[in-house]
């Protein structure tokens, strides 16, 4: 493979890696978009959303689109439930104290899970076949096209929900402002809990998603993914949907070259690098409105 | 009155958060060792980035312990495990063992299942003169140090040298390979040792390796790295590394159309493999182990194995379960449960029938000499291409 | 007038303080000398020192200064590794190896402080994280140390004694830090960036040294670690790690030394006593976060010291009546 070829390749991988991490960004953001709390727990929602999409299809029998529709209701209420139980009772508490209660939810999410269902990966059943696609010697996997458009329908589907419906609208009123939204006649609790049961609905369609792309999956998944995807959020500019995408995608080709060019063993210090990088040239990312803070 | 009303509320918080602690400590602390029992400390890893080998190496170690005991224990003492987590780190791994020493007074030692942790162990329980058995960990420096064997860290398992060098000589020899990648988990102990002696070895037989590439455990996509590793078109391809991953690079290899053969270690004994990779893509495919599933004498314990678990066992759990029988032995020939009694019997040990093999503890290195087979993954079953018995 | 009882009181504080310590070094020394902790124990206690270092170091720069900071379990490795290369490999003496590793885990803060703490909020608290993680991953590839496998041969010098001064060491410096110029230029950073800018503070001075000074007690504390445990991997030092402190000092109460101290306790002591039941220990852990974030979200000590406390501070004198020994009650 001559070198021209090889850089096209690892931008096909990178591509394909990082729509993956937009995907679960995407949900990331809009989380923190409206309350301003990093979410720690996301990655394992998408877990958890892999591990439904498994047992719907294994124990169930279910084939691979109510599986997936199975996965993404049952854990956009998990998410709801998660922020009613835990997040809620803190809306005036301390943001670092919401923050521990994040990761001890991620904790649990994890660890109950490990006692329920093993530590041992799981593998999810081949539902669909992996075509891959050759066009002079360049591999590209019909999966990865097939999880790229979703990241990307889900994207427009996402920025016309918010930008455009009455939901929408009262989601952006209560990120600017909970309680003026609030005096304004807009049911605050209902939109953050909305907003938890799309963003978990999305990392449980990137939880299936991985499980039938990669084939494994177990209770710790969630755990480098998420943290990825929230790099990425903030890389592209947090709260801002396109920003999710393109970050994820940034980080994903960063990785496949320097994993490609220079040494896997390298390539999160690189994602973190090339965040810091960013971010001390534009301090809220590549989207990112720079508002200056008043007295 | 402010203060007093909030530090009261404080207090109270405080003295609840004790007294869990300290009610639960209480029960959990030293219940008085019964007489008719021999106290086995498991520490493994639990919990954390590896809890899925700690755990299959505890669950092989619990059937065997189960097996012992409806036959009646040990010198008609019951042998009763006591587990402890240690998260898959080191510092934890010496806070546990010192706890199950300490606190529950266990006689002997199983676990870890990783080389750091076990090396991080050794010197608590050497300090205190209580046996190990090191199912899993497989690199030398586990049992000796500075050419020194330690008297107290045994192992039950191969050491890397041996696999490493099997797998050179079985590429150069029976695969005719002139060119070699190595690619290993650059986390691992365990990969990164065999790597260095199948390069050692593979070159020492003529033939060169193009390209020594890694990954991380846990890694999900390997296709970056898999696309530079094609251009170099080896004759072989070395992955010593374990299941999980192992799946998915093979998988993602055949993907990017890299066919030559792929070989590989005992950590590719899972049936994971051939699920995540699948059954074509597995084809051409190598890796040592320790016993073939169509050996009579295993059959008995992939048998129990199934029956208690619902699901095969993988090399960890098959492991776990020879320390146990090990164990057993060595407490039965003992004749009682004092440390350094028990620590002379499992260096004594002799052509013991476990459930992988037959094995005879070497006093000198105290690595154990078993023997070694090489599979080859066709069509979704196992064909034995080569037995390799101990010099 | 005002400014000399101040001063005194601050002393008359001070002494007690120390007294108390001796008494509670004699009582825990007795304990472990007497064989009535168990050895498990007797290295938990080690861990609870270790940790009320690493605690109270990241409430300087996250309580005291405001800056989210997710990496500081990095400096914690740079001060571990840098300490046992010097003792295994160059034979320095203990005291060298913990001085050397906190001065290298300083400097790198400062260097890594500079441009980074320009960031706020969340961007600074995934920045951090990053640069924790890179510093892990850096040594992971350092064969020099071991790389992934750890460093391993560590000579066992971290005992009861060391821990115990050098966390009195790190309590006093922080709290005479926290109450001096410098430290109540931290806090009115905390409050507010652009006022205290405003008020002539050199912010990013300022900033820069809570973050330098608490990487530093970081580094002290790490080459602890590691002269505890014979074996040290980059494992150790993982962003999750870096959580866990995180979780001590916003359980304790954040911008409380006492809170630190109670909030390194209690985390210490949970995951020593639950470790009997291996398979729950994460799961109830998990929980007890949960609920206690739930009933104190302000941590168990708020802003709260123990010197302030009604049954107490007839014995430290009262605070309140005098400013300028002034505690920082929120």
């Amino acid at each position: 493979m001559e070198m021209g070829q090889q850089v096209l390749q690892q931008l096909v991988n990178g591509i394909s890696l990082g729509s993956i991490y937009a995907l679960i960004a995407l949900g990331y953001t809009m989380i923190y978009g409206i309350i301003k709390l990093i979410n720690f727990a996301h990655g394992d929602i998408y877990m958890v959303g892999a591990y439904i999409g498994f047992f719907a299809i294994t124990q169930a029998g279910l084939s691979i689109v109510p599986a997936l529709l199975v996965s993404l209701v049952t854990t956009a209420m998990l998410g709801m439930l998660v922020e009613k139980l835990a997040y809620k009772p803190l809306r005036h508490a301390p943001r670092l104290s919401v923050l521990i209660t994040a990761i001890g939810v991620s904790f649990f999410l994890e660890y109950a899970s490990m006692y329920f269902v093993s530590p041992t990966p799981r593998t999810f059943p081949a539902v669909m076949d992996s075509v891959a696609i050759n066009i002079g010697g360049l591999v590209i996997n019909g999966q990865q096209l097939l999880i790229l458009g979703i990241t990307f329908v889900l994207m427009v589907i996402l920025t016309y929900i918010v930008k455009f419906t009455n939901t929408g609208k009262a989601m952006r009123a209560a990120s600017f402002d909970t309680e003026t939204a609030q005096l304004m006649g807009i049911n605050s609790d209902r939109i953050i809990s909305i907003t938890f049961g799309i963003g978990s609905a999305l990392a449980a369609v990137a939880g299936v998603l991985v499980g039938i792309y990669y084939n494994s999956i177990d209770p710790l998944m969630g755990i480098m993914p998420g943290l990825k995807a929230f790099v990425a959020a903030v890389l592209g500019g947090i709260g801002i949907l396109p920003g999710a995408v393109v970050g994820g995608i940034i980080l994903g080709v960063v990785e496949a070259f320097v994993s490609g060019f220079i040494s896997s063993t390298f390539r999160d210090a690189a994602a973190f690098a090339i965040l810091i990088i960013v971010l001390l040239v534009r301090p809220t990312g590549i989207f990112g409105k720079n508002t200056k803070e008043k007295v | 009155m402010f203060f007093s009303k909030k530090t009261a509320k404080l207090m109270s918080v405080l003295a609840g958060t004790m007294l869990m602690g300290g009610v639960l400590s209480g029960c959990g602390g030293d219940s008085a060792a019964s007489s008719d029992e021999i106290k086995i400390g498991a520490n493994f890893e639990m919990t954390g980035n590896v809890a899925n080998y700690g755990q299959a190496t505890l669950d092989g170690l619990n059937l065997a312990i189960d097996e012992i005991n409806a036959a009646g224990g040990v010198n008609g003492k019951k042998l009763v495990v006591v587990s402890a987590d240690n998260k898959s780190e080191a510092a934890e791994a010496v806070n546990a063992a010192t706890k199950l020493i300490s606190d529950d007074k266990v006689k002997v030692l199983v676990g870890p299942a990783v080389t750091a942790n076990v090396i991080a162990e050794s010197q608590v329980a050497t300090d205190n003169k209580v046996p190990v058995i090191a199912p899993d960990a497989t690199s030398p420096d586990v049992t000796v140090e500075n050419g020194q064997v330690k008297p107290f860290i045994f192992r039950s398992c191969f050491i890397d040298p041996q696999q490493g060098t099997v797998m050179a000589k079985f590429a150069t020899e029976n695969l005719k390979a002139k060119t070699a990648v190595i690619y290993v988990d650059n986390s691992s102990d365990y990969s990164k040792s065999l790597g260095k002696v199948f390069k050692e070895e593979f070159e020492k037989a003529g033939g060169k390796v193009l390209m020594e590439e890694a990954f991380l455990a846990k890694d999900q996509d390997f296709k970056a790295t898999l696309t530079s590793i094609k251009t170099a078109n080896a004759d072989v391809v070395f992955v010593p590394a374990y299941y999980e991953e192992v799946g998915k690079i093979v998988k993602q290899a055949r993907e990017l159309g890299i066919t030559s053969p792929i070989l590989g270690t005992d950590g590719w004994d899972d049936s994971k493999v051939a699920d995540i990779a699948g059954v074509d893509a597995l084809n051409n495919t190598y890796f040592s182990t320790h016993y073939s599933d169509k050996d009579e004498s295993v059959k008995g314990f992939l048998e129990a194995f199934e029956k208690k678990y619902g699901h095969a066992p993988n090399v960890f759990a098959a492991l776990g379960y020879d320390a146990g029988k090990l164990l057993a032995d060595a407490i039965k020939r003992a004749g009682n449960d004092d440390s350094e009694k028990i620590r002379q019997a499992i260096e004594e040990t002799k052509d013991l029938q476990v459930g992988t093999g037959i094995i005879t503890m070497d006093p000198k290195t105290h690595n154990p000499i078993k023997q070694a087979v090489i599979l080859q993954n066709k069509d979704g079953g196992r064909v034995m291409v080569a037995k390799i018995m101990p010099e | 007038m005002d400014k000399f009882s101040g001063m005194k009181y601050l002393k008359k504080n001070d002494a007690v303080l120390l007294g108390f310590a001796i008494v509670l070094f004699a009582l825990l020394q007795g304990l472990i000398s007497g064989k009535v902790l168990s050895s498990f124990w007797q290295l938990n206690v080690l861990i609870i020192g270790i940790n009320i270092i690493m605690a109270v170091s990241l409430n300087l720069i996250n309580g005291y200064t405001g800056q989210f900071s997710l990496g500081h379990a990095g400096f914690m490795a740079v001060g571990a590794y840098v300490g046992v290369v010097l003792t295994t490999n160059f034979h320095a003496p203990f005291v060298v190896a913990l001085l050397a590793g906190g001065l290298s885990a300083a400097f790198l803060g400062f260097l890594i402080g500079i441009p980074t703490l320009r960031l706020n909020g969340d961007y600074l608290a995934i920045a951090t994280l990053g640069l924790g993680e890179i510093i892990r991953i850096v040594i992971m590839n350092i064969e020099y140390v071991g790389g992934a496998a750890g460093f391993k041969g560590i000579p066992h010098h971290t005992n009861f004694a060391w821990v115990f001064w050098l966390t009195v060491i790190a309590l006093f410096f922080i709290k005479n830090f926290v109450n001096s110029t410098h430290g109540r230029a931290c806090l009115a950073i905390r409050e507010n960036e652009i006022a205290a800018e405003s008020m002539g503070i050199n912010t990013t001075k300022y900033k820069v040294l809570a973050f330098a000074i608490g990487a530093g007690f970081a580094g002290i504390a790490g080459g602890l670690f590691a002269h505890c445990f014979y074996l040290i991997s980059p494992n150790s030092f993982t962003f999750m790690a870096s959580f866990n402190y995180l979780i001590m000092v916003v359980m304790g109460g954040m911008g409380s030394i006492t809170g630190s101290i109670a909030g390194a306790f209690v985390v210490t002591f949970l995951s020593a006593a639950l470790a009997s039941w291996p398979e729950f220990r994460m799961i109830i852990y998990a929980l007890a976060l949960i609920f206690l974030m739930f009933y104190r979200p302000q941590g168990l000590f708020g802003y709260m010291e123990i010197t302030s406390m009604r049954p107490l501070n007839r014995i430290f004198g009262r605070p309140g009546e005098k400013k300028e020994g002034g505690r920082t009650d929120g």
